[in-house]
């Protein structure tokens, strides 16, 4: 492994890992200010011109805030679990491909940490992995609401997996591979998946919505019946970690759907911009294409928790196990007997 | 029983229908509901910016007025403290000098005048008592402060500024 390859992984790492904390950061901002502009308000306004320095402000504040650890909590578990939760939802972006090879003085640079031939798989495993943080943090928390929001974390996230895996199994009958790079290349200009697996791409984007804790699926942060959920007893910046990392999640969610659904850095027209704005330039729209789609996503997560009230936990598990779970069997099945009559024929 | 009133409304709960079940039918119009919000005009008003106007009716600061002299109206009566539910007002009396002629209207004038805007509650009654027209709550907000001290507000902030004599 000689140092150029070592100096560009690390550059790339360091960039993704930046953009994902900006992001994240301004996710925060825009959720206010959309959560405002839907409700016919304003949102914050005063940090800054149209209030852009307020994610420092509240990141100032936060690390300014008493930092409150319970007597009666098991301190080692209680200051890992926000770590933990932070790290999970960082290390989702290792294999997501955030463009074509990119041509720099010569060099071909792929735009993607590492290319594994089971990131479909290694996905997953991160997002499962994600809900140890949640879990940890509200069992050392000592605390019954804490523990009780850690349950519910815990058995949302087992019962929307198996939907989203069965749903992600119908996509790849149809790709035939587990490579993320694969799988964005197969959808080159319009062929993006969604126009071929519909109702698998929306089984996804619901489990994605649990697996994330986001609105309508937020049972774990419910105010009205847990105080705050699994970081109640949390205060200062091990707060902002938890808070911090639902965002990254949303970002890294948003980021796997765009890529296996909606053509990750693909768009129309994408030959013709190849081949006239040459190939270090070329990738570079496809990537800011990337983004725009990943932004278009955030926006749909905040849209929709700003519309849809809170499902019940039997509902939860009615829509989980009776719902998607039957619907994203049907839909390999009809998958299946597609393919098969294509093939035959 | 049949209800007099025929106000009477029968609640029935029908299980949901499959479309309901399905909640996206539902789901999609309650997000065409939010994002028409997004186009909306803002009710929000940029406080210190701008202030959102008064009715005419309004009552914030009072003032104590003078005539067209420029000469204190008030003459320490104290039925404007009498009249305060809040307890809020309070006052010393003192004699007019001859030289203070030009100061005050009549011989009797208040020496100190104080309204204690954290009792106050603004319901204008001291308007209604005063029988020399003196007090009037026509001016604005009363600002937020600090200490309780400062929201005690003499004659200094209250008396209105004196008349500007036109040659």
């Amino acid at each position: 492994m000689d140092s150029a390859f070592v100096i560009e992984k690390f550059i790339l790492v360091a960039v993704i890992f930046g953009i994902s904390l900006v992001i994240a950061m301004y996710s925060t901002y825009a959720e206010r200010k959309v959560a405002a502009y839907l409700q016919d308000r304003l949102g914050p306004d005063r940090a800054g011109p149209f209030g852009i320095l307020q994610p420092l402000a509240d990141g100032v504040k936060m690390f300014m805030k008493e930092e409150i650890i319970p007597t009666t909590s098991n301190r080692f578990l209680f200051v890992a679990g926000p770590g933990l939760a932070l790290l999970c939802a960082c290390i989702g972006t290792a294999v997501i491909p955030w463009g074509s090879p990119i041509e720099i003085g010569g060099k071909t640079i792929p735009l993607q940490v590492s290319d594994i031939n089971v990131g479909v798989l290694y996905i997953f495993g991160v997002v499962s992995l994600g809900v140890y943080g949640v879990m940890i943090g509200g069992w050392a928390s000592n605390n019954k609401y804490s523990l009780l929001s850690a349950i519910r974390a815990a058995s949302q996230n087992i019962s929307y997996e198996i939907a989203m895996g069965l749903s992600i199994i119908a996509l790849l009958l149809m790709t035939n591979t587990l490579s993320l790079k694969e799988i964005v290349d197969q959808q080159h200009g319009w062929r993006w998946n969604v126009l071929y697996q519909p109702l698998g791409f929306l089984i996804f984007m619901v489990c994605s919505f649990a697996e994330t804790n986001r609105a309508p699926f937020d049972l774990p942060e419910c105010e009205t019946e847990l105080i705050g959920g699994y970081h109640t007893e949390y205060s200062s910046m091990k707060l902002g970690f938890y808070l911090f990392a639902e965002y990254i999640n949303m970002f890294v969610s948003s980021a796997v759907m765009a890529a296996l659904y909606w053509g990750g850095y693909n768009y129309p027209g994408m030959d013709y911009v190849a081949a006239h704005l040459g190939p270090t330039w070329a990738p570079l729209i496809g990537t800011g294409v990337f983004f725009l789609k990943i932004v278009l996503f955030i926006f749909f997560f905040m849209w929709v928790r700003w519309t849809i009230p809170r499902f019940r936990y039997d509902q939860l598990m009615n829509l989980g196990w009776k719902g998607l779970i039957p619907l994203a069997i049907a839909n390999i099945i009809i998958t299946g007997v597609v393919i098969a009559i294509i093939e035959k024929f | 029983m049949e209800s007099l009133s025929n106000k009477k409304k029968v609640l029935e709960q029908k299980p949901l229908s499959f479309m309901e079940r399905m909640y996206l039918p539902a789901i999609a119009k309650g997000m065409g509901i939010t994002i028409s919000h997004l186009f909306k005009k803002e009710a929000t008003v940029r406080y210190p910016e701008v202030e959102r106007e008064f009715s005419t009716n309004f009552r914030g600061m009072h003032s104590l007025k003078r005539d067209e002299n420029g000469k204190e109206r008030c003459t320490a009566c104290g039925l404007c403290a009498l009249s305060c539910p809040a307890e809020a007002i309070t006052m010393i009396a003192a004699e007019r000098k001859p030289e203070e002629k030009h100061l005050y209207r009549e011989e009797k004038y208040a020496a100190t005048y104080e309204i204690n805007m954290l009792r106050c509650i603004f319901c204008g009654l001291c308007e209604e008592a005063c029988p020399k027209e003196a007090i009037y709550l026509d001016g604005p907000i009363v600002p937020a402060d600090y200490l309780r001290k400062d929201f005690i507000y003499g004659k200094d902030k209250l008396v209105e500024a004196p008349l500007e004599i036109k040659k």
